[in-house]
């Protein structure tokens, strides 16, 4: 690094190396070629639009949500979506849509972010909350489970959450702020793990076709830093913290070694997405049947979807319930449904059909 | 020995990150039994013999359960499950080890030897001596010419070789030592002179480091062809193999990479086994230290993203114990080639029972199509059909170099190719034979090849006819 920048500071006066004219401002972090800041953005939004177009992420006339939450990505998101769909003429209508998860001291603040794009990007928003769709807030979820175990909850209830929120906009696509590095290090966290079913299913660029409502990846091979170069010149709003509760020293391993393997060679993170991509994996592989929650209606490849069983859990005070290899519990209930079926309370989201 | 294969496979599959919790029951749920009764973990006993104290050291799930015995016998068992699983070696074979000095060769050279000793013992008990004992070569590869270590290391490196290899239990084996230029068939100058400006052509030292590697497979496919084996053994253990498989993904290999970490890699002329495969590193070191196997160590050293790839798995691994055996296992499951499988022998030489194991572990269903698959020149890895779509777009006939460049794999165009076209024409020109006519083999030739056939009966010279 720095090496690099004494590079840099050399080559001060150099001119871009895209347009020729202007002095260079900054080394683009996935070529390291010295451009300056009108070239950057210009190929930074236009490598977005080519892969909107070569993969066909939207049609004319989509109701597009965007997953905003308010963070770099999210906001870099809504912007260039914003700006692309303008000049491309995509004929897109575009919404925000927030997960208000409940965790005081971080959402509330990002949320606040996210109205403030709201008015400057002219995008509706839509929040949908965790203590509106489950009656629980993380806050709550917390102090009943402690630390450990929390992301799971929160995993799984705002993939939820999301879908509820789209069905609620009548949106047909979700498209989240998913960004290279993020897939490049669920390729590699899926083989640390042994998880061959996901390490297939993680770099396609639009997922969930069979589902509800699909979701896409516009920024699928956008670096990172690119983005957050990006949100710093363009001055773009967006809010910086970390969640309260996500420090995760595992994922934290992946990060930090794929940060190293782009020091070194800033091609290894799309080289790890093309690989994530050719992996010869079986097709043939059997994949869970689809169908749908008993309770809520939301898809679900066992009797009750992993929203339920885990609300279960926190209604009746047994929150490790569904935890982990979640094992029998399914055809457990088979066997029980009759006795317990009548004491489950709350949880308002059976009236939201699909 | 029912522990042998069993053992470390369980301990894989509790291997579950979704909860941290789930794995700490069942490791507890694991020792239950054992302390019912007479606790040996509590008495540091053995759990196999229950009669000697327990080692630790050696890493993995088992570590400190085992005695030194049974830890060794573990060790050699799973060596041998892999041998015989997958036909690595039948009687009739001439097997060469590759042996660099280092503790995966060093073990592996110790068990192929000790399975030979075996293989002799029961040739000369039995009466009608129908099943001949297999042979066995040694090879190091002397890369004295390329490589910064000084001579005089590799000097004293070569006398303590053959020392270790004249004092294996006989029959004796051949030592072949050999200097790496020796792919290049000129005089052994030329070679080096050429050898040295071909490496120093390659800027990225990751590409480097690889490019070295594939020379020594060339050199040790040489050694093999004009020796007269069939059969090549490296050392290559689970901890390299997970190395393997994260720094190949990273270098964007990932369609290849199931060629390169099976049993049995048969896309060389002379088949590649690997019967270390589902050892670990610090087990293999654990065994050479507790039977007192020498062992030299002339460069461990990775550079680039093979160094960092290396230090983020053993950090991994102490982490833990079992990440190694997941991550070999995650790629295992990917779909292997055609080619990695020792063809079945109906040959009546082969025990019945070798024939019915093969049949049973050679997981190879008959691929979906045995199309001949090109491969890159350089790495000799198969090429993924959009790589091939990129070499047919370059036009049939150009120049010998354009079509050599276009026919190696991406990965290799970027970290081993060099960039501008006059140092490229210069490297074309100094590469080892062997490496330039895999591409006259490939796609390009083909096509003369065939048009060679029916030239007698072809009107015009020119090809617009199609």
């Amino acid at each position: 690094m720095e090496e690099a920048d004494g590079k840099a500071k050399k080559a001060g006066g150099r001119l871009c190396c895209i347009c020729n004219q202007r002095r260079a401002a900054l080394k683009r972090p996935k070529t390291l070629e010295q451009i300056c800041r009108e070239c950057f953005y210009e190929v930074f939004e236009e490598e977005i639009h080519q892969v909107i177009v070569d993969n066909q992420l939207f049609r004319r006339g989509e109701r597009i949500a965007i997953g905003a939450s308010g963070g770099k990505d999210s906001t870099v998101l809504a912007y260039v979506l914003s700006e692309l769909n303008r000049r491309h003429n995509y004929g897109l209508d575009l919404f925000l849509l927030s997960v208000d998860e409940g965790i005081t001291g971080y959402r509330d603040d990002s949320l606040e972010t996210v109205k403030r794009n709201e008015i400057q990007y002219g995008l509706p928003l839509k929040v949908v909350s965790y203590k509106d769709l489950y009656g629980w807030t993380m806050d709550e979820i917390v102090k009943m489970i402690g630390l450990k175990n929390n992301c799971t909850f929160c995993g799984v209830f705002r993939r939820q959450a999301l879908d509820r929120g789209a069905a609620l906009l009548k949106v047909d696509k979700v498209a989240t702020g998913h960004n290279a590095d993020d897939i490049a290090e669920t390729v590699l966290l899926n083989i640390l793990r042994g998880d061959i079913a996901r390490l297939s299913r993680c770099t396609s660029i639009t997922t969930g076709e069979d589902g509800p409502i699909p979701r896409c990846k516009p920024f699928k091979y956008t670096y990172e830093k690119e983005i957050v170069m990006y949100a710093y010149f363009k001055r773009l709003d967006y809010f910086s913290t970390e969640c309260i509760y996500s420090p995760n020293a595992y994922r934290g391993f992946a990060r930090e070694f794929i940060k190293d393997l782009e020091r070194i060679r800033p091609r290894a993170i799309l080289d790890i997405i093309k690989s994530g991509e050719n992996f010869r994996i079986s097709t043939t592989t059997k994949m869970p049947e689809q169908g749908i929650c008993e309770r809520c209606g939301y898809i679900s490849s066992q009797k009750w979807c992993k929203a339920c069983v885990l609300l279960e859990g926190l209604n009746r005070g047994l929150p490790k319930l569904g935890i982990g290899r979640s094992r029998g519990f399914n055809k457990d209930r088979k066997g029980r449904k009759e006795n317990n079926g009548t004491s489950i309370e709350s949880k308002q989201c059976g009236t939201l059909d699909f | 020995m029912a522990c042998n294969g069993s053992g470390s496979g369980s301990g894989c599959q509790s291997n579950c990150y979704k909860n941290e919790e789930v794995v700490e029951a069942e490791a507890s749920e694991w020792t239950k039994p054992a302390g019912t009764v007479t606790d040996p973990i509590a008495n540091n006993l053995c759990i196999k013999c229950k009669l000697n104290y327990s080692i630790s050291g050696y890493g993995g799930v088992d570590d400190g359960r085992f005695c030194a015995d049974c830890f060794g016998s573990n060790l050699i068992g799973k060596f041998r499950f892999a041998v015989t699983s997958n036909a690595m070696i039948s009687p009739t074979d001439k097997v060469l080890v590759a042996f660099s000095g280092g503790p995966s060769s060093r073990v592996a050279l110790q068990f192929v030897n000790e399975m030979q000793l075996k293989a002799q013992k029961n040739y000369d008990a039995s009466r009608d001596r129908s099943l001949p004992v297999f042979g066995v070569g040694v090879v190091f590869i002397d890369e004295r010419s390329i490589s910064p270590i000084p001579s005089h290391v590799i000097d004293t490196a070569i006398k303590d070789i053959s020392l270790i290899v004249s004092n294996l239990a006989p029959p004796t084996k051949e030592l072949h030592i050999v200097p790496i230029e020796t792919i290049y068939s000129s005089s052994s100058n030329d070679g080096r002179d050429r050898l040295k400006k071909l490496v120093d052509a390659i800027n990225d030292p990751t590409g480097k480091e690889d490019f070295l590697l594939h020379l020594r497979m060339l050199a040790l496919q040489k050694i093999a062809a004009e020796n007269g084996y069939n059969r090549l053994v490296l050392g290559s253990c689970t901890s390299r193999i997970a190395c393997h498989v994260i720094s190949g993904t990273a270098k964007g290999q990932g369609y290849s990479l199931s060629a390169d970490i099976q049993y049995v890699d048969g896309r060389w002329e002379i088949p590649v086994v690997l019967p270390l495969r589902d050892c670990t590193i610090q087990e293999i070191k654990m065994f050479c230290r507790l039977d007192g196997l020498k062992t030299i160590e002339l460069s461990n050293h990775h550079s680039g993203i093979n160094g960092l790839v290396s230090s983020f798995v053993t950090l991994l691994q102490e982490e833990n114990p079992s990440r190694e055996y997941t991550i070999v296992r995650t790629a295992g499951k990917l779909i292997p080639f055609h080619f990695n499988g020792i063809p079945e022998i109906d040959d009546c030489n082969v025990p019945l029972a070798t024939q019915r194991r093969q049949k049973r572990y050679n997981n190879l269903k008959p691929p979906e199509s045995i199309l001949s698959e090109s491969f890159c020149p350089i790495c000799n890895s198969p090429l993924n059909k959009s790589d091939i779509l990129g070499l047919s777009n370059q036009g049939s006939c150009q120049k010998t170099t354009d079509t050599f460049f276009a026919a190696c794999c991406s990965s290799c165009r970027f970290q081993i190719l060099p960039r501008d076209l006059s140092s490229r024409e210069h490297f074309y020109s100094i590469l080892p034979q062997p490496m330039v006519a895999r591409v006259k083999q490939g796609s390009c030739d083909n096509l003369s090849l065939l048009r060679e056939q029916i030239q007698d009966c072809l009107l015009s010279d020119g090809e617009d006819e199609t």
